[in-house]
């Protein structure tokens, strides 16, 4: 008999953000046994922190909007990069999942005529966010969550998995420890749905939280999955500044969509001087039409500060460059002269109050000081993108920690349908999986033994190396060497230094004991972060060329060849491999949606 | 093991200060002193993520988001009920130690972080929201009348209110059958949804200790969403148990027809 805990499941689903949720009332609600398992409490995970919205095509507010409208925003704001049957589902399937959130007692801001409001963003030709002010995310995990409670779902809080099992070629279950009491435990589960977000926390300026240390990211990778798409990682425009404490935290594209404007310290609106040629026709070319079009969309095209995330983000850190940047080196946001204080307070009260209390700012009378950060990774686990099946038989992956759906480049709102669309067919086609699998795969002891035996040696050692210095040294080098504008010269550092910082994780020495050891759990994490840091340098240097959440300076031009191709990381009996392999072509169709003027 | 160097960036004037932290378990522990330098536009989380790189690596903290949506790193900050990621050290006062202390409410795991699975087993046993049927063209509801319920919404289950509510402060005998002021916000939630038939009305009085509350309003002042929860939540709750103990036919007129309904496009 072991000397851990042992559950089984037929589902068992690792993560409990909106992805993970919604995987697992799916699940469940097709009769299969299913648990969730989370590093943090429940209703903690990083949906929290989502802000501006949902998007979806449900055409409250104008009607024009339909799913290929906003298929083809996020093929163009992916850079044509996307899976595009995976764009096509999330844009097809976006508004019944909002919808059936309302039936499941979310509140959504109204419309004059009592339907879901929606709100204007960045790279979405139509007002299409639904929300709930500037806390959308807190909103959809409070529903997924009492859901999941109310259908008793089994949920194992506080608890992280370091290891997926695996009988042969299929998955088995997934083996971890309980934060609280430092325990082993194990799920022996035929199908794993990893819902574990992304791998922020590499980064020294995020908006993500201690969490996102690329866990399903590295657990996929050691399990034998592709993973696509790693070098692209969105650097959201806005985040803040000042004091640096608070630097990294999320400002929201909801005070651009609602009126707020970028300038730089010259008083210039610098982001008509940054408009790419493939967002020419669909952007205003001077302030006045920018104004008008926030009142008037028939005569006036869309202001340049919201293009996508990316051109943004660019734009900001070239102006800071040129010298142009704010005292405490950003940007200003402004929306205090633009809009009455009422209006802020009511669409923004989030921001106000993140800016009064972190900062003391009042954004209703100045300008907020912004700059990039680190918010999110497209790149993922490659998945089927009808039944969010990884390349590993029995292994599903949905959210962040999916590759494919949002291309190089991730438009603001659409994450928050991502994970509800996707979230929904993983638990779906898991629970499917799992009831036609026959035999149930077993892990058998050597794998666990194994497992135990490496998570603890941070214990056996006094004079390692300390965990809080490698994360440091490891966010230092992803900040400078990985982060918006990349070369070849530093990609090359970087790997160098990687390497190192594995060797020395390897030494990583914890103090105390097991019961709740801050030190211990970063020990183990660190594994995940560098694994998924080095697959994103890999794939960084493997694509010369610069498209969406990838620059490369010495490339800084899109090319045609790797216009058609994912760059893929894999790994095999310990060995990293890096390949290209081509996009499924675009039907015509669907071709003339995308270049539907 | 080699010690990190660690020192705040410059911001907004260096402080030295002592750090008071509460260190141990269930079965026992004492407050530690940790003399730190900090900058006064840090908040008391980054001074703590300080000591764990810098001195004591196993100091348990519970924090996600630090940026006060997710309500994970709740404490007694100077004997004051916070968010320590929401709390910046240019408030405080630093000639003295400051203290910092676990949620005296909820038993002790390690350090400043406590069991709270008392708030997760009172959720448990809300009955679910139940929508009345939608109708063919959608749910209509109007702004006006969802404002009272997205005020409770914007809790972000940090527990301070538990945390602090005299009830359940110093009477463990009353935790089974007291949903605390959290939960009474999601009652009071589900009761004012537009589209909620159920009545949990019963279930508040008799189950979940709804009349134990005597309006002292020590949760609304720690709630660091600013939900009047003893105004707007306990208080429209406990008026309406009355009106349903004495009148059950006109609260079932006014759950029928006191809605008011979005105007037509």
């Amino acid at each position: 008999m072991p000397d851990y805990d042992v559950h089984e499941f037929d589902v068992i689903v690792i993560g409990a953000g909106g992805a993970g949720l919604r995987a697992a009332i799916e699940a469940q609600a097709q009769g299969a046994k299913t648990a969730i398992i989370c590093k943090s409490l429940l209703g903690k995970a990083h949906t929290v922190m989502a802000e501006g919205g949902v998007a979806a095509a449900l055409g409250t507010v104008y009607s024009e909007d339909n799913w290929e409208v906003h298929f083809r925003d996020t093929m163009r704001g992916g850079k044509m990069l996307n899976n595009w049957r995976m764009a096509q589902i999330h844009a097809q399937e976006a508004p019944e999942r909002v919808l059936e959130l309302e039936e499941w007692g979310a509140l959504f801001d109204r419309t004059g005529d009592g339907r879901i409001l929606q709100r204007d963003f960045g790279g979405h030709r139509y007002a299409r966010l639904a929300h709930v002010g500037d806390r959308t995310g807190l909103e959809m995990i409070r529903i997924l969550q009492q859901k999941a409670v109310a259908r008793n779902i089994d949920v194992f809080m506080e608890c992280t998995i370091v290891r997926l099992l695996k009988d042969n070629d299929r998955i088995a279950g997934a083996f971890g420890y309980w934060r609280e009491s430092g325990r082993f435990v194990e799920f022996k589960a035929p199908a794993v749905i990893l819902a574990t977000g992304g791998v922020g926390k590499a980064y020294k300026v995020t908006s993500n939280s201690w969490e996102y240390t690329g866990d399903g990211h590295s657990l996929g990778l050691w399990a034998g999955a592709d993973l696509i798409d790693m070098e692209f990682v969105q650097f959201h425009p806005t985040g803040m500044v000042w004091p640096p404490s608070v630097m990294g935290i999320l400002v929201t594209e909801g005070v651009r969509g609602d009126g707020g404007i970028l300038r730089n310290a010259e008083n210039e609106r610098f982001m008509f001087r940054y408009i790419p040629e493939m967002f020419k026709a669909d952007t205003a070319e001077t302030e006045d039409e920018a104004d008008q079009w926030y009142t008037d969309r028939k005569s006036a095209r869309r202001p340049p500060d919201l293009l996508p995330r990316d051109e943004v983000a660019r734009a900001i850190v070239a102006e800071i460059k040129a010298g142009r940047g704010t005292p405490h080196g950003g940007i200003y946001l402004d929306i205090a002269s633009r809009r009455d204080s009422d209006y802020i307070m009511r669409r923004l009260p989030g921001m106000y109050h993140q800016f009064k209390q972190l900062a003391d700012v009042d954004i209703t009378k100045e300008p907020m000081e912004i700059g990039p950060t680190c918010h999110y990774i497209m790149g993922g686990v490659k998945v089927d993108p009808e039944t969010a099946a990884a390349t590993v038989p029995g292994l599903f992956a949905a959210g962040e920690v999916a590759g494919g759906m949002h291309g190089a480049n991730r438009l603001g709102g659409n994450s928050l349908s991502d994970l509800l669309v996707f979230g929904r067919r993983a638990g779906l086609h898991a629970a499917e999986y799992a009831g036609a699998v026959g035999t149930r795969p077993e892990a058998g002891p050597d794998q666990t033994a194994e497992v135990i035996k490496q998570s603890l040696t941070p214990f056996e050692r006094a004079d390692g190396e300390n965990p809080y210095s490698l994360q440091k040294e490891l966010q230092d080098t992803m900040q400078s060497l990985v982060g918006i504008i990349r070369t070849e010269a530093d990609l090359e550092k970087a790997l160098t230094k990687l390497g190192e910082l594995k060797e020395r994780a390897a030494r990583a020495t914890a103090e105390g004991n097991r019961m709740y050891n801050p030190g211990w759990h970063l020990a183990l994490d660190l594994k995940s972060m560098l694994a998924a840091s080095e697959a994103t340098a890999l794939a960084a240097l493997e694509r010369k060329e610069s498209r969406g959440g990838h620059t490369r300076e010495d490339f800084p031009k899109t090319d045609d060849r790797f216009a058609k191709v994912n760059v893929v990381v894999s790994q095999k009996n310990g060995e990293t491999y890096v390949d290209q392999a081509p996009l499924d072509p675009l039907p015509s169709d669907l071709r003339a949606l995308v270049e539907a003027k | 093991m080699s010690r990190q160097e660690a020192k705040p960036a410059e911001g907004d004037g260096r402080l030295n200060v002592t750090m008071r932290v509460w260190r141990g378990d269930a079965t026992g522990g004492d407050f530690t002193d940790h003399e730190v330098e900090a900058d006064a536009g840090e908040v008391v989380l980054d001074v703590l993520h300080r000591i764990q790189a810098t001195e004591a690596p196993d100091l348990a903290v519970r924090w996600n988001c630090k940026a006060g949506r997710c309500g994970s790193c709740s404490a007694e900050v100077n004997g004051n009920p916070r968010l320590t990621c929401m709390t910046r050290m240019s408030i405080l006062p630093t000639e003295e130690p400051i203290t910092v202390a676990p949620m005296r409410t909820f038993p002790i795991i390690k350090d400043l972080v406590t069991d709270v699975s008392f708030n997760y087993e009172m959720a448990k046993r809300v009955p679910e929201f139940k929508p009345k049927p939608k109708p063919p063209e959608g749910y209509r509801m109007a702004q006006q009348d969802i404002e009272r319920v997205q005020e409770f919404r914007k809790c972000i289950e940090c527990f301070l209110c538990q945390n602090v509510c005299h009830v359940i402060r110093d009477h463990e005998e009353n935790k089974p059958n007291f949903a605390g002021p959290r939960h009474f916000i999601r009652y009071a939630e589900l009761e004012m949804h537009p589209l909620d038939t159920g009545d949990r009305r019963n279930l508040l009085q008799d189950k979940m200790g709804l009349g134990l509350c005597n309006i002292t309003k020590c949760c609304s002042d720690v709630c660091p969403e600013d939900i009047h929860i003893t105004d707007n939540a306990i208080i429209p709750l406990k008026e309406r148990v009355v009106d349903r103990r004495y009148d059950p036919l006109a609260w079932l007129v006014n759950k029928i027809k006191g809605r008011r309904s979005p105007r037509a496009e």
